[in-house]
């Protein structure tokens, strides 16, 4: 089923404030994962395979490094799950 | 002393059945309280098993710790967690170059609550829904390097494993650590979780728990005649070990001295005790050997005792035979009658019951000892507290682990 992209955004910022602690009103689409947000790696696949499992795609290891910050990851989530 | 560098303990930290910290646990302890309760969790009915309580942890992580931090914490490792904080700040945390600071936190089983959820999920869902925190989760060495990372202890970051003995075995190894020089203060301890209904079924099954399904509280009942095995616990305890120069110097507080340390094995069985308390007497001889005292200061045993009907006898003949007629003037302890058994958390929780009560110069009692076993050789504290006497005196800490490992520990007053 695909998503939009406001739900997917609500959707990753509930997984990325129960992973971090952070409030989700700070996971906007501008920030990055690292620099912003201050994710590890560990985290951040963490982060993938919770969005795997809620939105119903698959988020192969090579595009991870493509996601640096949270829009892009709404984006490849957006268009991979229309696929 | 029969070492240069004398421990002292300086900071104390438990989470346990009886209390969410060492105040709360030993005020319990003392007051003859039992952490013993029925499971909330039907299993019984769902699974079948033949027991129906446990000694579940007081008061709940989710009370003193972040969501997003008990997410990456196995149970284990978030108890270790809470006991090293109540420790690290009573002993006024410290400053420390971080390179003379160790950790050695214990347990018995490891991540057993992640490992079984962790296959739930793959069965449930499959192999790609596995997080990617599972194997740090689930390690054994999880608790050890939790609290490494947490307090920046680089020193060395150890978990000694002997089952039941883990918590006492972790104490014993914190000691070497700053008697061979390797650090000034060492974070040490045990840990437990493992109320699960796999590993609940396991224990039962190796006919070890006592079903006392009716009584819950009254179910740990170590030299009862009617004993009938023990009551699975949960919990951490960590203590704050440091070098009595190290500790000197920054005028911190003193509880007292961790002396000796006495370890063996049985070579015997892979769960029962060796039925002449050979290697227990050994354990406990080397303990007294190391730490230079004498068995006429020795004046209180926290034992092991599990409230086993074999285990409970060999160990207080295995007393005697250490310290001869001088366990004539011992005040023996079960602790467990109250906590449960926290296993890999129980030999550093008891650790912390003989310091406090060397401390306080009050011995714990034993709860449930409604007829003693006429075969107990020893002076039992039961029911209230018991006064121990004034100046220099020791206490000797057992713990036994499945595996016939033997730990004892010997505390002096300061």
């Amino acid at each position: 089923m695909a998503h939009s992209e406001q739900e997917i955004l609500a959707g990753l910022a509930e997984i990325v404030s129960e992973e971090t602690g952070l409030p989700t009103d700070s996971v906007l689409p501008e920030k990055s994962f690292t620099d912003d947000l201050d994710i590890d790696s560990l985290s951040m696949m963490t982060i993938v395979t919770l969005a795997e499992e809620k939105f119903d795609v698959r988020i192969p290891d090579d595009e991870v490094k493509n996601l640096v910050t949270v829009g892009d990851a709404v984006s490849f989530i957006a268009g991979a799950s229309k696929a | 002393m029969t070492h240069p560098i004398d421990v002292v303990v300086t900071g104390l930290g438990a989470t346990t059945p009886l209390g969410g910290d060492v105040p709360a646990t030993w005020a319990a302890a003392l007051a003859g309280e039992s952490g013993a309760r029925p499971f909330e969790h039907d299993w019984a009915e769902q699974y079948g098993l033949p027991v129906t309580f446990a000694a579940t942890i007081k008061v709940k992580p989710e009370e003193v710790m972040a969501r997003p931090e008990m997410k990456r914490l196995d149970p284990s490792a978030q108890y270790a967690i809470i006991a090293a904080r109540e420790a690290w700040a009573d002993a006024g945390s410290p400053e420390i170059d971080d390179v003379r600071l160790g950790a050695v936190v214990s347990s018995g089983i490891g991540g057993i609550w992640t490992t079984l959820e962790s296959w739930d999920t793959m069965k449930a869902k499959g192999a790609r829904r596995v997080l990617p925190m599972t194997v740090p989760m689930l390690m054994p060495n999880s608790p050890s390097a939790s609290v490494s990372l947490e307090f920046g202890a680089k020193a060395g970051a150890h978990a000694l494993v002997s089952a039941c003995a883990s918590g006492a075995e972790a104490i014993g190894y914190g000691v070497d650590m700053i008697r061979s020089g390797r650090a000034d203060v060492v974070i040490a301890g045990g840990t437990e979780a493992t109320i699960h209904p796999m590993p609940i079924a396991a224990f039962a099954a190796s006919r070890t728990l006592s079903l006392r399904n009716d009584d819950p509280q009254g179910a740990s009942r170590p030299y009862d005649v009617n004993r009938d095995g023990f009551v699975i616990g949960e919990g951490a305890a960590v203590v704050i070990l440091e070098s009595a120069a190290h500790a000197a110097a920054r005028g911190a507080r003193v509880y007292g001295r961790v002396a000796g340390v006495g370890l063996s094995a049985d070579g015997y069985h892979i769960t029962s005790p060796e039925p002449s308390g050979d290697g227990q007497i050994r354990a406990m001889k080397s303990a007294l050997a190391d730490s230079g005292v004498t068995t006429t200061d020795v004046v209180h045993v926290n034992a092991h005792a599990t409230s086993t009907v074999v285990g409970d006898l060999i160990e207080a003949r295995s007393v005697r035979g250490a310290l001869g007629d001088d366990s004539d003037h011992v005040a023996l302890s079960a602790t467990k009658s109250m906590t449960g058994h926290l296993l890999g958390g129980a030999g550093a929780l008891e650790t912390i019951f003989s310091i406090l009560a060397l401390h306080d110069r009050q011995a714990p009692p034993t709860i449930n000892v409604d007829d003693p076993d006429p075969e107990l050789v020893l002076d039992l504290v039961r029911d209230k507290p018991r006064s121990l006497p004034d100046g220099d005196i020791a206490a000797i800490n057992n713990s036994f682990g499945f595996g016939g490992h033997n730990v004892a520990l010997v505390v002096t007053s300061v």
